[in-house]
């Protein structure tokens, strides 16, 4: 990478690309989440559905030759696990935090045993869109370099919150996760609407997953999502439940997830390790700003029971 | 469109061993405002779940316009034209006031066109008597609001037979008269038919043309509502049971402070000031009542003494001294708070009726010693409260949601008052439940007075407050802006200043 050209202009430039490229598994993890939560539930099993859904893109695509098929197993497995994840919620007296760890847990480990073989092969890729054809600066043109997924994201953020406000299926899904009572005495089938509520934020859970194992890093390996999964949980909090502020949040997290190799590109030498640590410090700031005895959360769904 | 009628006949339904409703039989004429009364635990609200196919009952007839009907869930009835307006609201607090009615059109729009449905809703709202704003938050809204909001949305959707359980406990006198009057006119336009659950004889007699009487789960009394007298009305729904008053006043001249509260600010949850620079004193042995619509600053006020709320500034005194609520100065003090809503503030839900009564002392001897504690010195502690405050509970090993509202009250006032204390707060401790059980209530806190303790009494209930406060004070908006003898005012001066009219117009 050529940065001496521009300088310190490198560094801004590297944390945008590196911006949109670490943004996407938090956008489309934590797009699902806030679905999910919004029904009135919590999947905490999402970091092992992330996992799942690198893991199963990357074997399909190394397999059959298509990325895109990757990201459509990726898309059914994380429906699938999903699916489990709301059923095993519908029995009574079930935990959904508990069952959300155990699915945690259970999918990376399945992600894991499933990738041995993986580990070597390359996959073929997802493509990039080259965006920054205008500019002749080489740094330019990387930090330009979009995945389509980005872009799907960025769209499907703003469709959600419009879904969520003006469709009859976001309107009932939200009123499950308000209150639980008032579903029923409309006669609405609550397990059901969470059931499709959990589904799919599993199943974009696991694009998020393809993202990471067919673009960016574009390998399988077993520290690929480094808790990128929970992390996205906690994010929907941070964005309120609101499918916009996911895409901002997301955007903000990938900065600071780049900020390391954007200060390595520059020529800084800066520990690995603890710019590693960014996002999860950036999270527990956020959390401490935003939270206050005095002010409950305001937007929380009712029927979360977050004790917040 | 037409007004529809309802009969049941022989309806039943038991949970377990447990009969809630047995072989009742009842008929209710189109177009008429038929009243259903009883006790708590009667049944009323077993009848309508099982009507409107919120619960199936165990066995009976239905027939909706003389025709043979069976709901199995609620959906159903709502397409016959029945809808009905739950004890508990069943909005959903985060959506707005025009999603909350949206939500509930049937068929509900795949896509909803928020221009469209926004003009027609508020040229609705304009043919009401009274409305609520479309675009704001249910939370933000008043409990009183809420209910409106509730009524409005079934009369929106076109109902032909409308349920309504305990509609105006969370309204003022006047408010309830203005629900209840749209009401009553549209049944008598034809248009609607209205079964209503209710406790209050007041509007029994403004507004129904027909009574029906439930005791345990029977139908003991149904007849026109000029058949049978108040007095009629009440034996048939009590029974034999006697309905205690409270004992007389016991006067004390000079008694010194109980608790003081000089120049309180406290913010709400969202941060704005609930309550501004409010000021009281309660001397021993009396009660100072509290006046007020909901969400004028009483919630806020009352956590803020208890320690449930931080305050912005001002000084809370008790017995003299500047007071810390720690369960220990609670103790020392002798102070005890029965807040609102008492499943929620006062209990642990799921916890016994046994351990709910031990929450005070289980950690003292003689129930424990040191680290540990004896359960069966705990049992022999509080099993008696259980008598002598006849709470009714399955076992004392129930958990304690499972028990009624009243006798979830009755637990936690034998909790609280069992040995006497010197200052007691209480907010709305009579919300929801029937007259034998708040008549017990009142007394209660009358004997509380009488031994000695300042009374903090704040109520939304007028009558209440005028039997038992010897000051009467109104809460508007955050501070007390008036005080009245509760055995001269008018209550329309109250009213007025309920209302923030500083000066009343008519008085």
């Amino acid at each position: 990478m050529n940065s001496e050209a521009i300088g310190l202009w490198g560094i801004p430039l590297a944390m945008l690309g590196g911006m949109i490229r670490a943004s996407t598994p938090y956008l489309f993890v934590s797009l699902g989440e806030t679905l999910t939560e919004r029904s009135g539930r919590v999947n905490l099993g999402l970091e092992g559905t992330l996992l799942l859904g690198a893991v199963s893109a990357y074997g399909v695509a190394f397999h059959s030759g298509s990325p895109w098929l990757g990201v459509l197993a990726a898309f059914g497995c994380g429906l699938g696990f999903g699916a489990l994840h709301a059923i095993l919620c519908a029995r009574p007296r079930v935990n959904h935090i508990a069952v959300g760890i155990a699915l945690m847990l259970f999918g990376t480990g399945l992600a894991f045993y499933l990738g041995k073989p993986l580990v070597q092969p390359q996959a073929p890729n997802l493509p990039a869109l080259s965006l920054g054809d205008f500019s002749d600066q080489p740094a330019v043109r990387e930090a330009l370099r979009v995945n389509p997924l980005f872009l799907v994201g960025v769209a499907l953020a703003p469709a959600l919150a419009w879904a969520l406000r003006s469709t009859q299926l976001g309107l009932i899904l939200r009123l499950t996760g308000e209150s639980e009572d008032a579903a029923l005495a409309l006669g609405y089938n609550v397990q059901r609407v969470r059931l499709l509520a959990t589904m799919l934020g599993g199943g974009l859970s696991g694009i998020g997953g393809a993202f990471l194992s067919l673009y960016y890093p574009g390998i399988w390996s077993e520290g690929l999502s480094s808790g990128q999964g929970l992390i996205a949980v906690s994010l929907v909090i941070f964005a309120r439940w609101n499918p916009n502020h996911c895409l901002y949040a997301s955007l903000i997290y990938g900065a600071a997830g780049s900020l390391g190799s954007a200060l390595q590109s520059a020529g800084i030498a800066v520990s690995h390790h603890l710019l590693a640590a960014t996002p999860a410090a950036l999270t527990l700031l956020i959390m401490l700003i935003t939270c206050s005895p005095d002010r409950p959360a305001q937007g929380v769904p009712r029927e979360l029971s977050l004790g917040m | 469109m037409h007004a529809r009628s309802l009969e049941l006949i022989g309806l039943s339904k038991s949970f377990g061993e447990f009969v809630a409703l047995d072989q009742a039989s009842m008929r209710v004429r189109a177009g008429t405002f038929h009243a259903l009364m009883g006790e708590n635990g009667a049944g009323k609200s077993t009848l309508v779940k099982c009507v409107i196919g919120y619960q199936a009952p165990s066995s009976g007839d239905l027939l909706v316009d003389d025709k043979q009907v069976s709901f199995d869930n609620p959906q159903k009835a709502h397409r016959a034209g029945i809808g009905m307006v739950y004890q508990r609201f069943t909005l959903a607090e985060n959506m707005s006031v025009a999603e909350n009615i949206v939500l509930t059109r049937d068929p509900m729009p795949k896509i909803v066109n928020w221009r469209e449905e926004l003009r027609a809703l508020s040229s609705f709202m304009d043919k009401m008597p009274f409305r609520v704003p479309l675009q704001a938050t249910v939370h933000n809204l008043s409990a009183g609001e809420k209910q409106k909001l509730e009524i409005l949305r079934q009369l929106y959707l076109g109902r032909r037979l409308l349920f309504l359980d305990e509609p105006t406990s969370v309204l003022t006198p006047s408010e309830a008269d203005e629900v209840l009057g749209l009401l009553h006119k549209l049944t008598r336009a034809g248009e609607l038919t209205v079964l209503i659950i209710t406790h209050k004889f007041r509007e029994v007699s403004a507004f129904a043309d027909h009574v029906t009487i439930l005791r345990r789960g029977r139908v003991v009394g149904d007849g026109p509502r000029e058949s049978m007298s108040i007095a009629e009305m009440s034996r048939l729904m009590v029974g034999e049971q006697s309905v205690r008053s409270p004992a007389p006043r016991s006067e004390r001249a000079d008694a010194p402070v109980g608790i003081e509260i000089r120049d309180l600010h406290v913010s709400d949850d969202s941060g704005v000031a609930a309550v501004r620079g409010l000021s009281l004193a309660v001397r021993a042995g009396e009660i100072l009542g509290i006046a007020g619509v909901s969400g004028n600053g009483q919630r806020e006020l009352v956590e803020a003494i208890g320690g449930q709320r931080r305050y912005a500034s001002g000084t809370v005194q008790v017995a003299g001294q500047a007071f810390v609520p720690t369960r220990r100065s609670l103790d020392a003090l002798r102070m005890r708070v029965i807040p609102e809503i008492p499943l929620e503030n006062a209990c642990v839900p799921r916890m016994s009726v046994r351990e709910n009564l031990a929450l005070r002392s289980y950690d003292k001897p003689p129930i424990s010693s040191g680290m540990f504690m004896s359960r069966r010195k705990l049992e022999a502690q509080v099993d008696p409260l259980i008598t002598r405050f006849a709470i009714k509970a399955p076992s004392p090993a129930a958990p304690i949601a499972a028990l009624s509202g009243g006798n979830i009250q009755r637990t936690v006032l034998a909790r609280e008052l069992s040995e006497p204390c010197s200052v007691l707060i209480a907010v709305n401790p009579c919300f929801g439940l029937d007259f034998a059980a708040a008549g017990e209530i009142r007394a209660q806190i009358m004997d509380a007075r009488n031994q000695g303790a300042a009374v903090l009494f704040i109520s939304e209930d007028l009558d209440e407050l005028l039997q038992l406060s010897d000051r009467l004070s109104v809460i508007s908006d955050g501070v007390l802006v008036s005080e009245h003898d509760p055995r001269t005012v008018d209550l329309a001066v109250i009213g007025a200043h309920m209302a923030g009219h500083g000066h009343s117009p008519a008085a």
